[in-house]
């Protein structure tokens, strides 16, 4: 490039003017995230209350785990990591992320699927199906737990007409149906999302590949697996992705369709409650900055392993 | 094989009426219950039969609903606003300008937007009393940009990529500075994925539940989602569901209006990014 403008070549002059459009959003983010991030994990080795603030003292890894030994010889052990209450959301998180994210998938590949052909009235039901995703989840939530009322609720109604059940379920406060309850309406709510995003992978795949397999008389099973499932792969990588951090953080549902339900809290519901709730501020800091760490690893073990290009550099 | 064939159409059509049915139900149980008053609440009616707007006139009346509905329409415009307008500059330069680090730079901001909002929410509950806005607006309007941000810098940078390059040559040719390229020759072509963005970025704003939950402490500084899920009757075991109904109504259908009206825009815009394959 010939062009010299006080000395500076033009794509020095670009990356100058780059900098500064950068600057203002860059020092958002670090305030509202980078920084937080940072005092909620400083949080987390002291011993601050909500009432109190700034009167937390540095007590090290005592929130995560330490140890006393008693003068009878005995151990005692104490902090996040050998408090039942934490494994149960962990293992109520982990259970809810999978078991959604998968059905997610599946029904969201089959509505993708059914999107994908050419039939009258596809326009309706694209549209149909934006509506679970266009309503706020706490909506959602109350619209099905009415729904999913034990007394007066609808599903109870139609499972007893159709002789599925025989007395009324109290879906949303019994603790062996409460992370059903919860599974349903998140997958109810998500499964669009998901399908919307597969539908755009499934649209990537040249139509004249499934023409050519119809001629040569391939099974449309055969076809599915064989040719539409590796093309789509990198779409459904990204979408599980998404979804699983997703669910990895679920707050709001659970809150409010299963308050206080130990059947279906969540890790970051538990870590709100502890900060909140039971003034242990910083004992629900570490709760949080320790599901912070689960994602972390979970997002680079997913990159790494899966080769997921998120950045879309490389395709350009 | 015409046997098969309408065996294979039937069982199609079937299965679209299944997720039409399963899609829209529970919005239009909603809009039924809404509708109904009194004992008619606790039987099951699978078609609307009475058309009564007592319950509206309960939740419009409170005044409170109807601040929380402006609390959140001031609350999400605002968040918007500031998301796009730090977001058109920064993606223009991460679209369009090659620089050392970019790459890092997009994996950064991606990682932030898929940050588990719980675990800022100690250090923003620190900073939003340091800077005295708990329990006002600003209070969401700060937190909220930890999601609408990145997610508009992040759909922005992938609709730039995508216009000609040979517009942005010709204009540099023409002795046009960054700036200039980014007000006068690329905004008028951003217009709909400006659209697009707000739209979902506002969408965002307007449906978060946690932050509005933590940061407010009285009923007139709730958003709309806390003040669904906070609404409560008499006594705890009464719950009413007839004015949460009409509730959820209010709030949702502007949304689905919006959303239906902008369907192919907003599909193009929750694809944009990573997933094209």
């Amino acid at each position: 490039m010939a062009i010299q403008d006080g000395g500076l070549s033009l794509t020095q002059q670009r990356q100058r003017a780059a900098f500064w459009f950068l600057a203002p959003m860059l020092a958002a983010l670090f305030f509202v995230a980078a920084w937080p991030l940072m005092r909620t994990i400083w949080f987390s080795l002291t011993d601050t209350t909500l009432s109190d603030l700034y009167g937390g003292e540095f007590i090290g890894f005592d929130n995560y785990l330490s140890v006393r030994v008693l003068e009878s010889g005995r151990w005692i052990w104490r902090g996040t990591l050998v408090d039942p209450a934490w494994w149960n959301a962990v293992w109520n998180t982990v259970r809810f992320a999978f078991i959604s994210v998968f059905f997610e998938t599946i029904l969201g590949l089959i509505v993708a699927l059914v999107l994908n052909a050419e039939f009258r009235g596809r326009g309706f039901v694209r549209a149909a199906i934006l509506i679970p995703w266009a309503i706020p989840t706490i909506v959602s939530a109350r619209m099905w737990s009415w729904m999913l009322n034990d007394q007066f609720g609808i599903i109870n109604d139609i499972l007893l007409g159709l002789g599925l059940i025989d007395q009324k379920i109290a879906w949303t406060a019994s603790t062996e149906t409460a992370m059903t309850a919860v599974l349903i309406v998140d997958i109810w709510k998500t499964t669009p999302f998901m399908a919307l995003l597969i539908l755009a992978g499934l649209q990537m795949v040249p139509r004249d590949i499934y023409e050519a397999a119809k001629l040569d008389g391939v099974n449309p099973v055969k076809v599915f697996f064989k040719i539409t499932l590796p093309l789509i792969r990198p779409a459904l990588a990204v979408a599980i992705i998404f979804r699983m951090l997703d669910a990895l953080r679920i707050f709001d549902l659970v809150y409010v369709l299963t308050p206080n339900s130990a059947a279906t809290k969540t890790m970051s519901v538990i870590s709100r409650e502890n900060m909140i709730d039971f003034d242990k501020f910083a004992y629900g800091a570490a709760q949080s900055t320790l599901l912070f760490a689960i994602i972390a690893i979970f997002v680079s073990l997913y990159i790494w392993l899966g080769k997921v290009d998120l950045s879309g550099e490389g395709q350009k | 094989m015409t046997a098969q064939k309408l065996l294979s159409t039937v069982g199609f059509y079937t299965l679209v009426v299944v997720i039409v049915v399963f899609s829209i139900f529970p919005f239009y149980y909603a809009i039924v219950t809404s509708f109904s008053t009194g004992t008619e609440l606790f039987q099951v009616n699978y078609w609307p039969n009475s058309f009564s707007l007592a319950n509206y006139e309960a939740v419009l009346g409170g005044r409170n609903f109807v601040r929380s509905i402006w609390n959140s329409v001031f609350i999400a415009t605002l968040t918007v606003g500031f998301a796009l307008f730090l977001a058109v500059t920064a993606s223009y330069a991460l679209a369009r300008v090659r620089f050392r680090g970019r790459g890092l730079l997009l994996m950064m901001i991606l990682a932030v937007s898929m940050f588990p909002q719980i675990a800022v929410l100690a250090g923003l509950f620190e900073l939003v009393r340091f800077l005295g806005i708990f329990n006002t607006p600003w209070a969401m309007i700060l937190s909220y940009t930890i999601f609408t941000l990145p997610f508009t810098v992040w759909v922005l940078t992938t609709f730039m990529r995508d216009l000609p390059v040979e517009i942005e040559e010709a204009a540099i040719v023409d002795g046009a500075t960054p700036w200039i390229i980014i007000t006068k020759v690329f905004m008028p072509l951003l217009w709909p994925a400006l659209v697009t963005t707000g739209l979902l970025a506002f969408i965002g704003a307007w449906n978060e539940f946690l932050f509005a939950l933590t940061f407010t402490s009285s009923e007139t500084t709730r958003t709309v989602p806390v003040a669904i899920a906070l609404l409560s009757g008499a006594s705890q075991q009464e719950i009413p569901w007839g004015p949460i109904m009409a509730a959820s109504v209010i709030v949702t259908v502007p949304l689905i209006i919006l959303v239906l009206i902008f369907q192919r825009k907003i599909v193009a815009g929750l694809t944009a990014g990573g997933v094209k394959g």
